[in-house]
C-alpha cells in the first residue's frame, strides 16, 4: 500500500444543535478503494461536502496530497485532482453528451478565456472526451442531450466527467444510488475496472456494491466514526452488526 | 453642526425608515413565503394613496378615508393575487419579474386614466396639522410623529404575529416550506392569499400615511420600492426583524447624508465641488452602503436559517 | 433543400433591415427610418444583455445604466466641444474607446458585488446599483440633472463616416448589428461560451469540474455591459439627446422584456424582442395614449405562457412542419 494522499484531521461540522461530523480522523491510502457507509444521518454527504469544498468544517484539517486544502473554495481542490459525482446526479442537461465531457477537460487545459473558436470542433476536447465516454461505455450516446438519457446513463456520464478532470481521487456519492439491480451491476463492474488504478473513496447505502469494490471500509454512526478496516473485520465486528448491518442479516 | 437641525433630521430618517418598513415587510413576506418577487409592490403602496385621496374627499375626513382606503388595498390585493399572480409562484424568478412589470404599467396607466395625470394632494386634518415642542423651543410636525408611532405599533404586531401565531410559525419555518404547511393541515392557496393581502395592507398603509407629506401621483411607489428593496437585500430576504433594522438605518443614512453630506464634503473639497459632488454623492450612499455591506455578508445581516 | 423557418425569418429580418432606408426615402417617411434606427440600436443593447441573462443566466436589471454611461460619454464631450470650444471632445474616435472603458469598468464593479450572490439578491442588487447611476445622473446639475442635455453635434467620426447623414448612421449601426451577432455567435460556441451556458444550466457542477465559477461570469458581465456602452453612443447620437431617464429602472426592465419576449439564449431572439416592443409601442401608442393599459396585461400574459418567445416559437413552428 502507498502514501495517504488524503488525510482528515479531527473535521468537525455542527448544523445548529445536531453535529453532523464529530472529530472525523481519516486516511485514504493511493490505489485503494475507500468505503464510507453508515445509516441515514450518519453524516456521510456532509463528510463528501466538507471534502469537495461546498462546505467549510468548525473545526479540524483536511489535507490532499500534502497540502492542506481545508478553506480552499471547490474549483481549486477539483483542480487539485479531487473528482466527484453527487448524490443525485449533476450534469449539464441541456448540453450534449460530448460536450458535458469536453468542458470537464476544458476545465483542466488551461484557461477557458477563450472567446471566438468554436468549442464543438476543438479535437483538444473532442477527442478526450470521446476517450472517456468509451471508458464508461456511452460512446453511442455522444451526440444525444444529457437530458434524453436514462438514470443509469446520466450516472455513467458523471463518472466519464469525473475522469475527465485527470483525478487523483474520485470521490463518489452512492453512485449506484436510484438503480435498477441491472444498471447497478454494470455501475460496480465499471467501477470493479478502476480498482488499482484510481483512488476511490465510496460513500454508499448498497452493501453488495461496498463489499464487491471496498479494501477498506469506515464505518460512520451519528458523525462519528465507528470502526474502519478491511471488510472480513467490518463484516464481523460486534459492534458494527448490532448497529448497523442488523445483527443476522448478511 | 446644527444639533437641532440633526435632531429633526434624525426624526424625518426614523419617519422615512418606517415607511421603508412597511413595504419592505410586505415584500419580504411574500418572499419568503411564496418565493414571489414581486415588483409591483410599490403600486400597491401607490393605490393605498390614492384610494385614500379619494376616500377622504368623498368622506370629507382623513380618517375615515385611511380607514376605507385599508380593506379596499386589501381586496386590491387578494384580486391580483388570484387573477395574476397565483399561477407564478412555481415559476422562474424572471417571469415574476415580467408579470409584476407588466403590472406596474397597467396600474400607473389605471391611475392616470382614472385620476388624472397631475398629482393629487391629500390634505391633512387640523388636529394633525400641529407641531409638538420636542425640546423647549423645538417644535416638530405632530403627523410625522403619528407616522412613526403608527408603524412602531405595526411593527410590534407583526412580531407578535410572527412569533406567536400559527402563522407565523409558517413564517419562521422558512422559505416556501410547502410540505410542512401541508403537514399542519393548513389550505396553502389560503395562507398564500392572505399573506399577500397582509402585504399589501402594509404597502398602503405606508402609502397612505406618506400621501400627505408627499404629491400623490403615478410612480410614486416606484422610487420608494427600490429603497425597500435596498432595504430587504440589506436585512436579509425573509427577515422581518432584518427589514426593520434595515429600514430604520436606510431611512437615517439617506435623510441625514442628503442635509449634511454637502456641509461634509464642504470640510475636504472646495465649495463650488461640494455643492455640486453633494447631491449626487448623498443619492449614492445606501447603494454604497449596500455594496459594503453585501462584501462582508453576501445574505444580508439577518439571513433567515436554512437558505 | 428547406430551409429551417428559423433561418428564413432570421435573413428575412436582416434584409428587411437593410432595404428600410430607400424604401422610407421613396415614401419620404424619415420618421420610420429614425424608427428602425432606434429598433437597431436597442437590439444591439438587448443582444447584450441576453449574453448574460439567456445565455449565462444572469438577471442583471440595470442594464440601461450602462447604455447610459455610454450616451453620457457622448453627450458630455459634445456639451464641452461646444460651450468650451474644445473640439476633440466632439471627436466619435474618442467617444467609443472611452465610452467602451466607462461601462466596462463600472460592470466590472459592480459585477464584482453582484455575482458575490444569486437569484433574487442578485435581481435586486443589480436594480439597485442601476439605479443608482440612475441617481448619479440627476444628480449632475451642471449637465442638465433631471433634464439632461441636448446634443449640438453628433460624435464626429472626420473624413470616415458622418453620421450627420441619417441614411449612413443607419448603415453604420446595421453594420454593426450585424458584427454584434456574428460575435456573439463566435461567443457562446467558443471554451468561454460554454463555460457561460454551463453556469447557466448547472453552476454547482462546473465548480466541481474545476472551473472558478465567479471570474467567467464577471467578464461576461464587463463584456455585456462594454457592448452596451457602444449602444448608448449610438442612442444618444440617433436621439440627439442624453438624459437620465436613459438609465431608469424601466428601461432595464424594457431590455429584460425584449430578450424574454425575443428567446433567451437564442441568437436573433433579443433583434425581434427589440422590433416587436418598439413596434408595438408604437402601434399601441397610436391607437391610444393609455397603450401601457393594454401592454401591461400582456405581458403577464407573456410571463405565464409564452416562455420560448418569438424564437422559441419559430422552433416549435419548424417541428410541426419537420
Amino acid at each position: 500500500m502507498g502514501e495517504p494522499i488524503l488525510r482528515l484531521r479531527g473535521l468537525t461540522k455542527r448544523f445548529g444543535g445536531l453535529t453532523a461530523t464529530d472529530s472525523v480522523t481519516l486516511d485514504v491510502v493511493e490505489g485503494e478503494v475507500h468505503a464510507v457507509i453508515g445509516p441515514n444521518g450518519a453524516g456521510k454527504t456532509t463528510l463528501v461536502g466538507q471534502i469537495s469544498g461546498e462546505i467549510r468544517p468548525d473545526r479540524g484539517r483536511i489535507l490532499f496530497a500534502g497540502q492542506s486544502i481545508t478553506r480552499g473554495p471547490v474549483h481549486a481542490r477539483a483542480l487539485l485532482g479531487i473528482a466527484r459525482s453527487f448524490q443525485i446526479t449533476s450534469v449539464f442537461l441541456d448540453f450534449t453528451v460530448a460536450a458535458n465531457v469536453a468542458l470537464a477537460v476544458q476545465a483542466h487545459a488551461g484557461h477557458s478565456f477563450r472567446f471566438w473558436r468554436d468549442a464543438a470542433s476543438d479535437d483538444a476536447l473532442i477527442e478526450p472526451a470521446a476517450e472517456y465516454l468509451g471508458l464508461v461505455g456511452l460512446s453511442d450516446r455522444t451526440d444525444d442531450v444529457a437530458a434524453t438519457l436514462s438514470h443509469g446513463e446520466r450516472r455513467q456520464l458523471e463518472i466519464a466527467m469525473a475522469l475527465a478532470t485527470a483525478p487523483r481521487l474520485l470521490l463518489l456519492d452512492e453512485p449506484t444510488a436510484g438503480m435498477g439491480g441491472d444498471e447497478s451491476a454494470r455501475m460496480i463492474d465499471l467501477l470493479r475496472s478502476f480498482k488499482g488504478r484510481f483512488t476511490i473513496l465510496l460513500v454508499e447505502h448498497d452493501m453488495d456494491a461496498v463489499f464487491a469494490l471496498a479494501d477498506r471500509i469506515t464505518v460512520l454512526d451519528s458523525g462519528r466514526i465507528l470502526v474502519s478496516g478491511p471488510p472480513d473485520d467490518i463484516r464481523a465486528d460486534p459492534a458494527v452488526r448490532q448497529a448497523y448491518l442488523g445483527d443476522g442479516d448478511t | 453642526m446644527d444639533w437641532i437641525l440633526l435632531l429633526e433630521q434624525c426624526l424625518n430618517g426614523l419617519q422615512l425608515g418606517i415607511l421603508l418598513f412597511l413595504l419592505a415587510a410586505g415584500l419580504t413576506l411574500v418572499f419568503g413565503i411564496m418565493d414571489l418577487v414581486n415588483l409591483a409592490h410599490g403600486s400597491l403602496y401607490m393605490m393605498g394613496a390614492y384610494f385614500a385621496t379619494t376616500f377622504a374627499g368623498w368622506t370629507d375626513s382623513f380618517l375615515l378615508g385611511a380607514l376605507l382606503a385599508l380593506p379596499a388595498a386589501l381586496l386590491l390585493g387578494i384580486l391580483v393575487e388570484v387573477v395574476a399572480l397565483r399561477t407564478l409562484y412555481s415559476r422562474d424568478h424572471l417571469d415574476q419579474v415580467l408579470a409584476t412589470f407588466g403590472l406596474i404599467l397597467f396600474f400607473n396607466e389605471l391611475a392616470r386614466i382614472v385620476w388624472g395625470p397631475a398629482g393629487l394632494d391629500l390634505p391633512l386634518p387640523a388636529f394633525l396639522e400641529t407641531s409638538v415642542e420636542l425640546l423647549p423651543g423645538v417644535p416638530y410636525p405632530a403627523y410625522r410623529i403619528a407616522i412613526i408611532v403608527v408603524g412602531l405599533v405595526v411593527a410590534g404586531g407583526l412580531y407578535a404575529l410572527v412569533s406567536h401565531t400559527r402563522v407565523g410559525m409558517l413564517i419562521r419555518a422558512g422559505a416556501s416550506n410547502r410540505e410542512m404547511a401541508g403537514a399542519l393541515g393548513v389550505d396553502i392557496q389560503l395562507l398564500y392569499t392572505l399573506v399577500f393581502g397582509l402585504g399589501t395592507v402594509l404597502a398602503a398603509l405606508a402609502g397612505l400615511m406618506a400621501a400627505p407629506i408627499l404629491t400623490v401621483q403615478t410612480g410614486m411607489g416606484e422610487t420608494i420600492l427600490i429603497l425597500a428593496f435596498v432595504v430587504i437585500v440589506i436585512g436579509g430576504i425573509g427577515s422581518i426583524r432584518g427589514a426593520f433594522v434595515a429600514a430604520v438605518l436606510i431611512g437615517l443614512i439617506d435623510t441625514v447624508g442628503r442635509a449634511f453630506l454637502a456641509d461634509l464634503l464642504r470640510l475636504f473639497l472646495a465649495n463650488q465641488t461640494a455643492e455640486t459632488a453633494g447631491p449626487a454623492m448623498s443619492s449614492m450612499l445606501i447603494y454604497i452602503l449596500m455594496a459594503a455591506i453585501l462584501a462582508i455578508r453576501p445574505q444580508g445581516l439577518f439571513p433567515p436559517r436554512g437558505r | 433543400m428547406r430551409i429551417p423557418v428559423g433561418t428564413a425569418v432570421a435573413a428575412g429580418s436582416i434584409v428587411a433591415l437593410a432595404i428600410v432606408p430607400p424604401i422610407t426615402e421613396a415614401l419620404r417617411e424619415p420618421f420610420y427610418l429614425g424608427l428602425c434606427l432606434r429598433l437597431m440600436i436597442l437590439a444591439i443593447a438587448a443582444i447584450s444583455l441576453n449574453l448574460i441573462l439567456g445565455f449565462g443566466n444572469m438577471v442583471s436589471f440595470g442594464h440601461a445604466a450602462y447604455m447610459g454611461i455610454g450616451a453620457y460619454v457622448v453627450g458630455i464631450g459634445a456639451f464641452h466641444a461646444v460651450e468650451d470650444g474644445i473640439d476633440w471632445l466632439a471627436n466619435g474616435f474618442l467617444h467609443v474607446p472611452l465610452a467602451i472603458a466607462a461601462s466596462s469598468l463600472a460592470a466590472l464593479v459592480i459585477g464584482a458585488i453582484s455575482i458575490r450572490t444569486r437569484g433574487v439578491y442578485f435581481i435586486m442588487i443589480t436594480l439597485a446599483f442601476g439605479q443608482m447611476l440612475y441617481f448619479v445622473g440627476v444628480g449632475l446639475e451642471v449637465y442638465g440633472a433631471d433634464d439632461g442635455l441636448s446634443l449640438y453635434m453628433r460624435s464626429d467620426f472626420g473624413d470616415v463616416l458622418d453620421i450627420n447623414d441619417n441614411t449612413r448612421f443607419y448603415y453604420l449601426v446595421l453594420a454593426l448589428l450585424l458584427a454584434t451577432l456574428y460575435g456573439t455567435k463566435r461567443l457562446v460556441a467558443s471554451r468561454f461560451g460554454l463555460v457561460i451556458r454551463g453556469a447557466r444550466s448547472n453552476e454547482r457542477r462546473l465548480a466541481a469540474i474545476g472551473i472558478p465559477v465567479y471570474r467567467y461570469k464577471l467578464v461576461a458581465f464587463t463584456v455585456a455591459g462594454a457592448i452596451c456602452g457602444v449602444a448608448g453612443v449610438l442612442l444618444a447620437n440617433r436621439t440627439d439627446f442624453v438624459s437620465p431617464d436613459m438609465m431608469h429602472w424601466t428601461r432595464s426592465g424594457d431590455l429584460i422584456i425584449m430578450v424574454v419576449l425575443g428567446g433567451m439564449g437564442t441568437l436573433f431572439g433579443p433583434l425581434y424582442g427589440a422590433a416587436v416592443l418598439v413596434l408595438v409601442e408604437e402601434f399601441l401608442s397610436g391607437v391610444t395614449e393609455h397603450w401601457q393599459i393594454v401592454f401591461g396585461p400582456l405581458l403577464v400574459l407573456v410571463a405565464v405562457y409564452a416562455r420560448g418567445g418569438i424564437a422559441g416559437a419559430l422552433r416549435a413552428l419548424e417541428r410541426r412542419r419537420g
